[in-house]
């Protein structure tokens, strides 16, 4: 039960509306800290557009997004920025961020919330090597003395360029990538792309990764790959994950937490066999015996 | 093609082939003369009488022969359609020096062995171009190998790439001196200011737009506003305040990339179409500013007298203190033009050295990542608001730079040096060269500028097509059927593949169709 006693995320009566479509209607969930929290729920429940909503691509129509960094908040801190009008603030505990209120490359390069996409984005025509360079862009360009030092050639950029490089090869050898480093990204199958953009996310240091459904198009064994992965970006880097997922293997597998979405109202929250029992879900999934109504609305 | 029957009847051996190609041509060459004989070779004409009398022109009857004949031969003994053209172009050349110099007995030997060699060149390109097309064919039938990208040896591949730099670097420092050398100071004028001045303005425009364009993938249709205001930054500054030249430029550089993060802000959010469009526009505002802010930039009428350029503070006049009379050399005004052609090398180089060095930066490639996706930028934590303003900023700096260049070279300015044909045809520059590629936009403008320069150079066509006939009046069709020929067989531009910034172990080139072009 980390998500109640240590949240590292704290949705609070969230709400995205487009005109009148309410994608996400008052949701209120926790992330625990080195969690992975598994954001389930039917075609169009309104999972991306949490996700949208928490790494700052759409602005929320109203609700709060408490992301503790470093350690627990106490509730006082919470309401003490959320009455300022700041979207930060160094507790004794360590940073938190009201996220709605920050522009998403800051939620990504101050906050360390990092993401990747229902539709793979990766940059096709650089190399591997190069997508996982330019994830670390912050790092250098602070070592580049903002470009103008590495103008003109100082060590200091090429000692960090080339750890960057040692961090890149890091992570192409965990997602055994390592000999196509100098490919274009663009060239890579499928499910080697799915487990690269993982790697470019991870190159950022961040500390949620938020995944869009990222076993979506992978055969059984790189399903099997994959939760590998992700339960030793856990365990091994401290990382939480949240996780939008359909393939029910994966989620029921790795999740500490599950929450349920349908019609953008959380339906369910708890851990895994919590939610497999919890009649809500199934009538969600699988509709309501005798109640031709819900399935209509499926349908 | 009736060609493409009998080339490929007997591909295998080149003994059969040469035969093959031999009888094909004299095939051509019979039909061409059967043909000719009633079009060309007998041609009624009205005397001043009016009675019709039949001329008989042999020597044009076994000219065309010849060239039908012998280029038909080049296009059956290669397989690649590039190497076709090439070939056929080389021999056409080659005829045409023929043709001059029995025709036009008069015209400059020079220029007939120039053709004759550039034509000798072309048919050793065609036959390189066809043997590298007959490889890559044997690799692509290879099952497993990805053809989607060309796999480059390392060393080679950068050791070529590097020599080419280099010797195109060397030809163009020893270029005035080897003009100077060889046509004396009053030929040479025009080859350094004509050809080389030109040509390195324009190859730093290219450059300039080629971060903004190029790598950051930002279309932008208004780029010689910036040339503009580099360029009037430095004639305002020099007439009105006496400003000398060396500050002016650092200045002139400075207020159009001040100008260009005043254009980035407003664009920031628009993309393709309609930043095209905005960026058009505002190179049409500052245009027609200039035009009609007559208190300040003297309207059409222009800014005369701009100072010229000194050797560092030494003016090049044939006065006492001049730059002749202090290095003890004869005055002539070509050295002026020498100068200014060493200084906008250094200018265009600074800009390459610049670029070069930015894209292995993080700047540069989130410029370029930009290129590729700018949501999966946001989401990795780049800023892409400074990120692209950088892009804006930088390229127009290089503009302003070279405006700063083109008005101490000129020595006057009028807005009429500003129309948007000029900021399409830098732009075509990139896109002909190559987005992204240095090399390939280099070659684009020297290219498009020389070419332009060249077809003045063509007076002897005069013999053959008429007195009135002025072959620079056609360089808008030449240009306009060269870039259909581009789009139609290298629409990524002449340098197609992408060099990555950083390699593990081995730099291979990316192919053109995986590389995006931006999304605006």
């Amino acid at each position: 039960m980390r998500w109640l006693s240590d949240p590292l995320l704290t949705v609070d009566h969230l709400s995205m509306h487009f005109g009148g479509i309410r994608a996400v209607s008052d949701l209120s969930f926790t992330a625990g800290r080195r969690d992975i929290t598994a954001l389930i729920g039917p075609n169009g429940a309104g999972k991306t557009t949490v996700f949208n909503c928490i790494t700052g691509f759409y602005k929320p129509t109203s609700g709060r997004l408490a992301f503790a960094r470093e350690g627990l908040a106490e509730l006082d801190d919470v309401a003490a920025i959320t009455r300022s009008a700041r979207r930060h603030a160094r507790m004794a505990s360590g940073d938190i961020y009201l996220l709605e209120r920050m522009p998403d490359f800051q939620i990504a390069r101050q906050a360390r919330v990092a993401r990747t996409f229902q539709n793979i984005r990766l940059f096709s025509g650089m190399t591997v090597l190069e997508n996982l360079i330019v994830a670390q862009h912050n790092i250098l360009m602070r070592a580049s003395g903002f470009t103008i030092l590495g103008l003109l050639g100082l060590p200091p950029y090429r000692t960090r360029e080339a750890e960057a490089v040692k961090t890149a090869t890091y992570w192409l050898e965990r997602i055994g990538l390592l000999p196509r480093a100098d490919d274009p990204a663009g060239d890579l199958p499928y499910g080697d792309q799915r487990r690269l953009e993982i790697a470019r996310a991870m190159c950022t240091d961040p500390v949620l990764l938020c995944l869009d459904e990222p076993a979506a198009g992978l055969n059984p064994r790189e399903s099997a790959e994959l939760t590998k992965l992700l339960c030793a970006i856990r365990d091994d880097h401290g990382t939480s994950v949240l996780l939008i997922e359909h393939d029910m293997s994966v989620v029921m597998n790795i999740s500490d937490h599950i929450v349920v979405l349908d019609h953008g109202v959380k339906i369910s929250d708890g851990a895994s066999d919590f939610v497999r029992d919890d009649p809500n879900v199934i009538a969600a999934y699988l509709g309501v015996p005798g109640d031709d109504t819900t399935a209509e609305q499926r349908a | 093609m009736p060609d493409a029957a009998a080339s490929d009847a007997v591909p295998s051996k080149t003994q059969n082939r040469f035969i093959a190609a031999l009888r094909d041509a004299a095939f051509v060459g019979l039909i061409t003369a059967g043909l000719s004989f009633p079009l060309i070779a007998l041609r009624a004409e009205a005397d001043m009488n009016n009675h019709l009398e039949l001329q008989q022109r042999w020597s044009w009857l076994v000219s065309a022969t010849i060239a039908m004949a012998a280029s038909r031969f080049i296009a059956s003994i290669f397989d690649r359609l590039v190497a076709r053209i090439v070939g056929v172009t080389g021999v056409w050349l080659i005829l045409f020096a023929g043709g001059t110099a029995y025709y036009a007995t008069d015209t400059h030997p020079g220029v007939i062995a120039g053709c004759v060699l550039a034509g000798l060149i072309a048919i050793g390109l065609a036959a390189a171009l066809n043997r590298s097309s007959v490889d890559a064919g044997r690799t692509e039938t290879r099952p497993a190998e990805p053809s989607r990208f060309y796999r480059l040896d390392t060393s080679g591949g950068s050791l070529a790439g590097n020599l080419i730099s280099i010797a195109a670097l060397g030809c163009a420092i020893a270029f005035p001196l080897v003009v100077l050398a060889w046509l004396g100071p009053q030929g040479s004028l025009k080859w350094i200011n004509n050809y080389g001045v030109q040509i390195l303005i324009y190859v730093m425009l290219g450059w300039g737009l080629n971060i903004v364009v190029g790598l950051a993938g930002l279309l932008d249709l208004g780029y010689v506003a910036f040339y503009a205001v580099g360029c009037y930054a430095y004639a305002l500054l020099a007439t009105k305040f006496g400003l000398s030249f060396w500050l002016c430029l650092p200045l002139a550089g400075v207020l159009a990339a001040f100008w260009g993060i005043l254009l980035g802000f407003p664009v920031l959010r628009l993309r393709g179409d309609y930043l095209a469009i905005v960026t058009l526009a505002f190179g049409e505002i500052i245009n027609i500013v200039l035009t009609n802010w007559v208190d300040l930039t003297n309207g059409d009428a222009g800014i005369p007298s701009i100072p010229r350029i000194t050797f560092f503070g030494l003016p090049f006049t044939a006065a006492d203190d001049g730059f002749a009379a202090r290095f003890g050399i004869e005055f002539s005004p070509i050295h002026r033009n020498i100068f200014l052609f060493y200084l906008i090398l250094a200018l265009a180089l600074l800009t390459n050295f610049v670029t070069l060095r930015l894209r292995r930066l993080p700047i540069g490639r989130a410029w370029e990542a930009l290129r590729e996706d700018e949501i999966a930028c946001r989401s990795l934590g780049i800023n892409t608001t400074s990120t692209k303003l950088t892009a804006f900023a930088l390229g127009a700096m290089f503009g302003g730079f070279a405006g700063a260049f083109f008005a101490v070279r000129q020595g006057f300015v009028n807005p009429n040096s500003f129309t948007f044909s000029e900021s399409a045809s830098i732009l075509a520059m990139v896109v002909l060269g190559g987005m992204g590629s240095q090399i390939g936009v280099a070659l684009a403008a020297a290219v498009m500028i020389g070419g332009t320069e060249l077809l003045r150079e063509l007076d002897f066509l005069k013999v053959l097509f008429g007195a009135a006939f002025d072959p620079s009046q056609y360089r808008m069709l030449i240009f306009g059927f060269g870039m259909v020929a581009m789009m139609i067989w290298k629409p990524r531009g002449l340098v197609s593949t992408r060099s990555p910034s950083i390699f593990l172990k081995q730099r291979k080139a990316i192919a053109g169709a995986l590389v995006k072009e931006g999304h605006g």
